[in-house]
């Protein structure tokens, strides 16, 4: 399994889309390293700049993340740069099953508690422990500390468990 | 309990249950490119399972950058033609048979009625305009078809889009969704299928409704779906002739693919269109819309008109018919890309590529390349761009680049005038 814990990137708006997180001109690329420079590149958005990636394990974020292109170099351009949690009000229907489908993480949590802890960590050195059987997580910065708990389906648990899609479908179908 | 069209598909293909509401379908068709299948073909070869569910019904097209601009594209198109090769996909469609996906696959008759299909493209909502359950994947699930013919999907949630009144002059299909979406949301119809109906859909050709289908996932949609009907059986027929003893057997072969009246809906929206004048996006998200209006003067570098939106007959017939005997503004240039090489040549004959010459167009090869800024029309930064495509995502067509989305018919007025105009207001 991945690892789920580290240091927390906020992205602080909605509907941040797929040509945002990984422009189409690298889509020539046909390996997932060479991703790896131009995560978030066209970010539109003043409290972020893309050297605030490095050292980063987890993206906390609003609504309708990954929305727009299909594009699983989206997933595979945070995977490469160690993120492999997403946290979010909701997700865009592929970009969520793309995370999931490469042993990815997308939580959702509900509005209040994004805005919690927006409200709560923003500006500050904040971290996240995942306990992945017990369905919650710990964000803990020098000043304040959240115990959270997250939902993930079953079938998205066996994909994480199985390493993704393909081992899961190999093995079943 | 009615179904809706989307629940009776899945209920014919269902294969398993693995848990919870997850149904993992059975596919008729898997449609590849060769952006997102070369990962996919290379990790297939990697795990020593370099093989195909169903060559027959794997259908591959280099469309995005071609004929290939550089080293890493001609890679990826080789990668792609060595795979077809290999393994006896005959349905393959490279340099000079090539065109924009979307368009190119019904034309060949792959998209049919009841039918399931992935392929890893957003767009892939578009064959929904057959009464087809059709959405976009990752590579991931992209590999998993190509291997395996099967898919997992939540069962679908559906949203009914009943679309009722009478167009007005110089208003398209593309303004009807452009005006869903503004009316609901980039996020309005995440994890549903987008179910278009009412007399204005009944009406509509199926160049139309892939137009409406298409931008369903710009509001978050699984797929789009339009009910098979005489329409469908008419464009259809070339291909299903030996299926059915007259179209009368087929049109009613395909009303099983109907929702029933009784049908369980999580959303129903009536949205009339008899008011709706031509409209446009501004900003950087597809459900920021607004009419056409000459209060701002939004002054343009580049036009275009193609994509699997906007790059068929019909389309590039009413552009032609706003650009006949003018030429377009000294200060932009204007791109057409027909969608596919059967719209090129048809559009040949009826002298509409004369027309856009003449007005001072640049005709490319059928290509998806300018809609995501790969090839054939980048901006460069700070240039706008009038375009007939799906997205106007910050750096879409090329960073700093701002789009501006509309119809065939408002491009093709813009080009003429150098700021965004309607046909009747030039």
């Amino acid at each position: 399994m991945k690892n789920f814990n580290g240091q927390v990137l906020f992205l602080d708006r909605a509907d941040i889309n797929t040509d945002e997180i990984i422009p189409a001109k690298y889509l020539t690329e046909i390996t997932k390293a060479a991703l790896k420079p131009f995560l978030l590149e066209d970010l539109k958005l003043n409290s972020f700049s893309v050297e605030d990636i490095p050292g980063k394990s987890i993206i906390i974020t609003r609504e309708n993340f990954g929305c727009g292109s299909s594009r699983e170099h989206a997933p595979w351009a945070l995977e490469v740069n160690d993120i492999n949690l997403v946290i979010a009000e909701n997700f865009a229907r592929i970009f969520k099953q793309n995370m999931f489908n490469c042993g990815m993480m997308a939580i959702e949590l509900n509005k209040e508690k994004i805005d919690e802890i927006f409200k709560t960590f923003t500006g500050t050195e904040t971290y996240i422990k995942t306990d992945f059987s017990k369905g919650c997580f710990e964000i803990k910065s020098s000043e304040a500390t959240m115990e959270i708990d997250f939902t993930v389906s079953e079938f998205d648990k066996s994909l994480v468990e199985a390493g993704g899609w393909i081992n899961f479908a190999d093995k079943n179908y | 309990m009615g179904k809706t069209i989307a629940e009776k598909i899945f209920d014919t293909h269902k294969i398993d249950n693995p848990s919870g509401d997850i149904n993992v379908i059975k596919l008729d068709a898997v449609f590849c490119h060769e952006i997102t299948t070369p990962v996919a073909i290379n990790d297939l070869s990697e795990r020593g399972m370099n093989r195909v569910f169903d060559p027959d019904k794997i259908k591959a097209v280099i469309d995005h950058v071609t004929p290939s601009k550089d080293s890493k594209t001609a890679e990826q198109a080789k990668i792609m033609r060595d795979w077809a090769r290999n393994q006896g996909i005959k349905d393959f469609f490279d340099v000079g048979q090539n065109g924009v996906c979307h368009a190119l696959f019904p034309e060949k008759g792959f998209v049919r009625p009841g039918y399931t299909i992935i392929m890893g493209d957003s767009h892939t909502c578009t064959h929904g305009a057959f009464g087809a359950f059709a959405a976009g994947v990752g590579t991931t699930d992209l590999e998993v078809g190509i291997l395996k013919g099967v898919c997992a999907f939540h069962y679908p949630e559906t949203m009914k889009i009943e679309i009722t009144g009478a167009l007005q002059k110089n208003v398209f299909a593309k303004d009807i969704i452009l005006s869903i979406i503004g009316k609901i949301g980039v996020n309005g119809a995440t994890n549903k299928v987008m179910e278009f109906t009412g007399p204005v859909v009944d009406r509509m050709t199926m160049e139309e409704r892939m137009t409406l289908c298409n931008m369903a996932i710009e509001a978050g949609g699984t797929s789009g779906v339009c009910y098979p009907d005489g329409t469908t059986v008419d464009y259809l027929w070339d291909f299903i002739k030996d299926d059915y003893s007259s179209k009368e057997e087929a049109f009613e072969d395909f009303s099983k693919w109907h929702s029933d009246p009784d049908a369980v809906y999580s959303r129903v929206i009536t949205h009339d269109i008899s008011k709706l004048k031509p409209m446009m996006t501004v900003g950087y998200k597809p459900d920021e819309v607004q009419e056409v209006n000459g209060n701002e003067k939004i002054m343009v570098d580049q036009i275009y008109i193609g994509s699997c939106t906007n790059g068929r007959i019909e389309d590039l017939r009413e552009a032609a018919s706003v650009l006949k005997n003018h030429k377009i503004n000294s200060e932009v240039r204007g791109i057409l890309s027909p969608a596919t090489p059967a719209v090129y040549k048809q559009a040949m004959k009826e002298g509409l590529i004369e027309i856009f010459m003449d007005a001072g167009f640049c005709v490319t090869n059928p290509t998806c390349g300018a809609c995501l800024g790969m090839s054939n029309g980048v901006l460069a930064s700070g240039e706008v761009c009038a375009s007939t495509t799906n997205r106007n995502f910050n750096g879409r067509m090329g960073k700093g680049g701002m789009v501006h989305l509309m119809s065939p018919a408002v491009a093709a007025a813009t080009s003429i005038a150098g700021y965004i105009t309607t046909p009747e207001e030039l």
